[in-house]
């Protein structure tokens, strides 16, 4: 996975793609035979999915501080402060909670498994694997794989149902929207199937891109604490990109 | 061991609460809210125009949902849109001289049932029909009357206009 | 030199006509090597010949640009990643820095292949890992953290683990790195015991000589990308090659070069024009 000098942007970023689809190809192959280590996917939901809800959970508690703030500002402009639930819950559902719990994960889970396999890899515990018999792509890549695909999902919606519960303290709490208008305008216009479910849709997507990239990143870093460190870098820097690039396709012609 | 099986636990836990919270969203937050509700009582309305008014649009009282419609129909005779109301039974203490009216939540919102409230000491009850009714504000409407109104005597267009849409069958 | 060894026929791994190039560089070039049932081999040479290579190969975690690899008589270019798999169950292999995995404690570690292979009861497991850690002396040691133990003993809960499944073969990468003289001579004295007692084949990959002439039967010496000299101990120390004396002698010139290969030296410091 060396990656040439004077390679040029362009034919690294291709290959870079390249290398990640096959990279792909070879996880989903990996996912049935690790469903032998089930309690393997189980501890990795514990670590990227309950270890990121601090953080999950306090952005999207700001979150729908702020949105709640600006939103009642605005829409007082045109005298439609009654729609700052329905906007709010429109907008995390279809955009704010998927993206912004991604990059969030990026930061905390994506980067603590890269620096994991990256360390498991320079320290021969992935040879190890292989001399034990035990596919590390069974063992240690399709696990964290799952768990992000499972756990993306739940931390979006906690991440949703904070920012709504922030955005109801400033609106109805704090500047005295009335509560039944807040909710009513909300349950009038949301629709769980466009807006609830679509979020979840993408939101797994997301953490599939943000897994891959980070045990890609891990499995094939340089062997040494400056590869790990800089596999670490790139996977943030990859995972966002894909994730709003990826967010952009599906929002354009799926949804 | 024992650190595994607080993995497990702690996963389970991580997985309830996530499932909770799409729970609550998918539930009380969108429209799915309007389906489960408890039991209703229905009332009648008729309107000479509904506008956009749609099956399951909210029933307000001072902004706050009592209720939905739960059926809109064209009576034949009278060539009037008849809408049945479907509210909450624990609003049961709606004075029957309440006026219902057919408004748009903002500019350009979805419209919506607005009851205002009487002052008879009687309360509807279930199946009956709301007297006063005011219909649907196109946009359109208003911006002819604004355009026509401005040569002609303000006055004049918007009170009739009104007039037409007040059912004259006050007792 | 006749590279093969009489002994051949019961030979547990046969190497022939190995050659590997990797990015770019020629890491074998033509060995031929084996390995025989019951002994100690040991395989030395200089850092960066291939000898973590060497072991690669053996054990199918590499393919050869060319050459045969047979194991316990199986050609491992005809086996598909099962067969691999298989092969390797019966192969304990030592890694040069012991490769503990870090999430599980020194009990879950040396239990680790008998739990990915086998839906075994607890207490059998007990039962077959304490002795193996008994063995190596750290049965106290079952509930540490692998960050909590020293490199020797590291190294000795990776030997529990590497023989925690009887293999036929045992491989140590680079065992005596980094030990102290006690840990060194325990690491030595269980790589003779456990040879004996458990009646396997040994690879020893090493360079400290007083060390290896203590346990090894048999010694390779690779160098350049070949086989330089073979035999026993006493045999290669006496023996009367450039190779073998710089090696065994602690030569600092020789064939391996003290000097990196750089360009005139004189013309490097800017003496050319003068001297042509
Ligand atoms: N995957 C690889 N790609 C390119 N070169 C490698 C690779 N693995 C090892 N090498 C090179 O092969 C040589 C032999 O390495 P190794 O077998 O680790 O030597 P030893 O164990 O004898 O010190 C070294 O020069 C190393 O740089
Ligand atoms: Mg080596």
């Amino acid at each position: 996975m060396s990656r040439k000098p004077g390679g040029g942007f362009i034919g690294d970023g291709l290959a870079q793609i390249g290398a990640l689809g096959l990279f792909l190809l070879s996880v989903l192959a990996a996912v049935p035979r690790s469903l032998r280590y089930f309690a393997e996917t189980v501890r990795q939901i514990f670590f990227v999915g309950a270890m990121s809800l601090v953080i999950i959970m306090t952005c999207g508690l700001f979150i729908g501080l702020v949105l709640g703030l600006q939103l009642y500002e605005v829409l007082s402009r045109f005298g439609s402060t009654a729609s700052v639930g329905t906007v709010v819950a429109i907008a995390l559902y279809r955009e704010l909670g998927p993206v912004v719990t991604a990059l969030l994960f990026a930061g905390r889970a994506g980067t603590s498994i890269t620096a994991e396999i990256g360390l498991m890899r320079a320290t021969d515990q992935l040879a190890a694997m292989e001399m034990m018999a035990v596919d590390p792509m069974a063992y240690v890549v399709a696990p964290r794989f799952l768990a992000g695909v499972i756990a993306m999902p739940l931390l979006a919606s906690i991440f949703n149902a904070l920012a709504i519960f922030g955005s109801h303290l400033v609106a109805v709490t704090w500047l005295g929207l009335d509560n039944g208008t807040f909710w009513s305008n909300m349950t009038g216009a949301v629709d769980v199937w466009t807006d609830v479910m679509n979020g979840v849709w993408k939101s797994a997507v997301f953490g599939a891109v943000v897994t891959l990239v980070a045990t890609f990143q891990g499995y094939s870093t340089a062997p040494t604490s400056e590869g790990v460190a800089y596999a670490t870098t790139r996977t943030v820097v990859y995972s966002s990109i894909l994730t709003l690039a990826i967010d952009f396709l599906m929002t354009a012609f799926l949804m | 061991m024992t650190q595994r099986r607080s993995h497990q636990i702690g996963t389970g836990l991580f997985i309830l609460l996530g499932f909770a919270a799409l729970g609550y969203l998918a539930t009380q937050t969108t429209s799915l809210a309007n389906y489960r509700q408890g039991p209703t009582y229905a009332l009648k309305a008729r309107f000479t125009n509904v506008g956009q008014l749609k099956l399951r649009a909210p029933v307000k009282i001072a902004g706050v949902r009592i209720g939905s419609v739960s059926d809109i129909q064209l009576e034949p005779d009278r060539l009037e849109a008849l809408v049945t109301l479907a509210i909450d039974n624990r609003y049961n203490q709606l004075p029957d001289d309440s006026a219902a009216a057919v408004f748009t939540s903002g500019l350009l919102g979805d419209q919506y049932v607005a009851l205002k409230p009487g002052g008879s000491p009687d309360m509807f009850k279930n199946g009956d029909e709301i007297i006063l009714t005011q219909s649907s504000m196109q946009l359109e409407e208003l911006i002819g009357k604004y355009l026509v109104g401005s040569g002609d005597s303000p006055a004049k267009k918007p009170a009739e206009s009104e007039s037409a849409t007040q059912e004259g069958k006050t007792p | 030199m006749s590279a093969v060894s009489t002994s051949s026929k019961d030979a547990l791994v046969r190497i022939r006509g190995l050659r590997t190039r990797l990015g770019g560089k020629v890491i074998f070039d033509g060995v031929d090597l084996d390995i025989p049932r019951g002994g100690i081999t040991a395989v030395m040479g200089p850092s960066g010949t291939g000898k973590t290579t060497l072991l690669r190969h053996i054990t199918g975690q590499l393919q050869p640009d060319a050459g045969e690899i047979v194991v316990d008589g199986r050609n491992l270019a005809q086996l598909d990643r099962n067969g691999l798999f298989e092969l390797r169950e019966r192969i304990g292999y030592l890694f040069q820095n012991s490769a503990l995995l870090t999430d599980f404690s020194v009990f879950e570690n040396v239990a680790f292949p008998l739990r990915q292979h086998a839906r075994l009861p607890e207490e059998l497991i007990r039962n077959i890992v304490l002795p193996k850690l008994q063995a190596v002396g750290l049965r106290g040691a079952a509930e540490l953290m692998p960050a909590e133990l020293s490199g020797g003993m590291a190294r000795r809960v990776a030997l529990a683990r590497a023989i925690v499944r009887d293999p036929m073969l045992l491989i140590y990468d680079e065992p005596f790195v980094g030990l102290d003289p006690i840990a060194l001579n325990q690491v030595l004295k269980l790589i003779r015991v456990l040879n004996q007692t458990l009646g396997l084949t040994s690879i020893v990959v090493a360079h400290e000589l007083s060390a290896v002439s203590r346990v090894a039967d048999h010694i390779y010496l690779l160098a350049a990308g070949k086989v330089a000299a073979h035999g026993g101990p006493d045999e290669l120390v006496r023996g009367d090659t450039d190779w073998t004396r710089q090696f065994f002698g602690g030569e600092a010139d020789g064939p391996v070069p003290f000097h990196y290969p750089a360009r005139d030296y004189a013309s490097d410091l800017g003496f050319a024009k003068e001297r042509a």
